[in-house]
């Protein structure tokens, strides 16, 4: 057994998911809770009919069309709502004090909080996939290259959470704070991103304002990869944008990077 | 004659073979000094126990040894390392029982143990360690489910999983009932036979007495005695105190070195059984109480809050 970062890190990564599934409120918010919400749309609007584009063109039905927002919302709260909740209490609680005091290194822990939200994610999305298409009824997309853009969407939508998650860990006073403080903002931005409403029909400053955020680019990348090319004209330029959605998450990336790199701390030290 | 003692106080001799060596050190938070001018040697495989009442400055002089905390001014060596910028093999010669911490707590206490052993080259074997502390029969049970005393002895199991050279124990049994005390010093003198340099404080003057090879008292920030558990307060504090009550009910208090001839004195001048006789020799916790006293400890308590 060695001390490396990297195998340590790589301990961290089980114990930090086991850790994980034995509380159950973030396995309930965060695991969860964006396939219960598929499985409600899916129940609540399945009289409403499908949704369409035009007169005419084959429509899909509700659950179809909520999917790739709900995977968005997964990726999400698994990197976002979960680790600022989780390192903001490990602050409080002196979970981080009590490491700061050992050999750990930051670095290992981080790839265990990193390689958690990875591995949560994954089952995830895979457990969302696997309803939808059992239960649900909704159809899987058939090409290579629509799993290709999915697989990239959503590597790198989660690793851009995940760091998003721990800068944010950064901004609650006290473990007791951190969900009043982090969950508001991932559900504001759910809404306005066009998770749980549809993105076209929001006012175009929401739409303006949504963009700036990374959430709304994962919604649209994997709009991109479950819904029919026909539903591109219903984004607000048109277009499925995926270069767009690259460069967006690429910038957040970095900005998640940079801060969790200036503003994390085992322990306040001069308080 | 040539008996090797360990450092005593602040003769400054020790140099660099000290474990830790502390010199004019200072913390100050605006203008209150929560550290007030320390100066320590605690040497290799020595037992130090830090006393003094809350927010004397025992948590912070600790806190900072263990690079938690910045000093304002002074110099500090701990293991022949400044903690102030001190690494990850710095760390993994320490071991660190903080004040008491309120992890959630998920995990059993043998993945615990078993897990921050890979933080460390050399660690212990988990199940001794699990021994060690008395908790086999809650081993595979999770830390939340655990008493606050069973919680504390997982604290001690964590700081001392990695075989640590110089083992920090801050008030380690809080919340421990008589029994698990005894189990706990035990515990301790074996690591101290082992060569485990131990710097603890703790609110328990017969666990200072039991543990301890020196003792220093830390009052407003300034250490006002140092010396070895037997001799702290000085020859003088260890006087016999005579208290009784004359026939009227005027109470006196001597203190003499020959009390039995003391009281053979009152009897005889008394005529018969003096009222609420005692003969005390101060124990520890007398001359403890003595210091705190002397020297108005008061006036420090805003050192907790700050902290």
């Amino acid at each position: 057994m060695s001390t490396g970062i990297l195998p340590i890190g790589a301990t961290r990564i089980g114990y930090e998911t086991k850790g994980y599934f034995r509380s159950p409120d973030a396995v309930f918010f965060t695991f969860l809770f964006p396939i219960i919400m598929l499985g409600i749309f899916t129940a609540a609007f399945s009289a409403a009919g499908d949704i369409e584009v035009a007169p005419g063109v084959e429509g899909i039905s509700v659950g179809a069309y909520y999917l790739p927002g709900m995977l968005a919302a997964g990726m999400l709260l698994s990197g976002v709502q979960n680790l600022a909740v989780d390192i903001a209490t490990e602050k409080g609680d002196g979970t981080l004090k009590r490491l700061g005091g050992t050999p750990l290194s930051p670095v290992s822990y981080f790839l265990g909080k990193i390689g958690q939200v990875f591995v949560t994610a994954t089952l995830q999305a895979a457990l969302l996939l696997l309803v939808s298409a059992t239960l649900f009824g909704i159809a899987m997309p058939t090409e290579a290259g629509a799993w290709l853009t999915f697989a990239w969407v959503f590597v790198l939508g989660v690793a851009t959470s995940a760091l998003l998650g721990i800068a944010l860990s950064a901004v609650p006073r006290s473990g007791k704070s951190a969900t009043a403080v982090v969950i508001p903002i991932v559900l504001v931005l759910q809404f306005i991103s066009g998770v749980y409403l549809r993105f076209n029909i929001l006012p175009e400053w929401m739409q303006n304002l949504a963009s700036l955020f990374p959430l709304k680019w994962m919604a649209q990348g994997m709009r991109s990869v479950f819904l029919p090319d026909a539903f591109k004209v219903l984004e607000q330029n048109g277009e499925w944008e995926l270069g767009w959605v690259a460069a967006w998450l690429i910038g957040w990336l970095v900005i998640g990077l940079v801060v969790s790199r200036l503003t994390f701390r085992w322990i306040r030290r001069d308080a | 004659m040539d008996t090797t003692t360990p450092a005593t106080g602040t003769s400054g001799t020790a140099g660099t073979d000290a474990a830790v060596r502390i010199r004019g050190l200072r913390k100050t938070y605006g203008k209150l000094a929560a550290v007030d001018g320390i100066d320590l040697d605690i040497a290799h495989g020595e037992t130090f126990a830090l006393l003094g009442p809350n927010g004397a400055g025992k948590s912070t002089v600790i806190e900072i040894l263990e690079g938690y905390r910045l000093r304002t001014s002074g110099e500090v060596s701990v293991l022949g390392v400044d903690p102030a910028h001190a690494g990850l093999d710095w760390k993994a010669r320490l071991g660190i029982v903080l004040q008491s911490a309120t992890e959630s707590g998920v995990y059993t206490v043998r993945e615990q143990l078993s897990h921050f052993a890979r933080f460390y080259p050399h660690p212990r074997d988990v199940d001794e360690v699990i021994a060690a502390v008395g908790l086999e029969e809650k081993a595979r049970t999770r830390v939340s489910k655990l008493s606050g005393g069973q919680r504390r002895r997982v604290d001690v199991a964590l700081g001392i999983i990695g075989r640590p050279e110089l083992l920090f124990l801050d008030e380690p049994t809080t919340g421990f009932d008589p029994e698990a005390r005894r189990e706990f010093w035990t515990l301790i003198r074996g690591l101290k036979a082992e060569g485990t340099t131990i710097l603890l404080t703790t609110h328990y003057l017969d666990e200072a007495a039991q543990l301890g090879d020196r003792a220093g008292v830390i009052l407003g920030g300034r250490l006002v005695d140092v010396g070895r558990v037997d001799e702290l307060g000085g020859a003088d504090a260890r006087v016999p105190i005579v208290r009784w009550r004359a026939g009227d009910g005027t109470p006196h208090e001597v203190r003499t070195e020959r009390p039995a001839e003391l009281v053979a004195s009152v009897v005889a001048e008394l005529g018969g059984e003096p009222e609420g006789l005692e003969v005390i020799r101060p124990a520890l916790e007398d001359i403890y109480l003595q210091l705190v006293r002397a020297a108005g400890a008061d006036a420090r308590d805003d050192e907790e809050a700050l902290a």
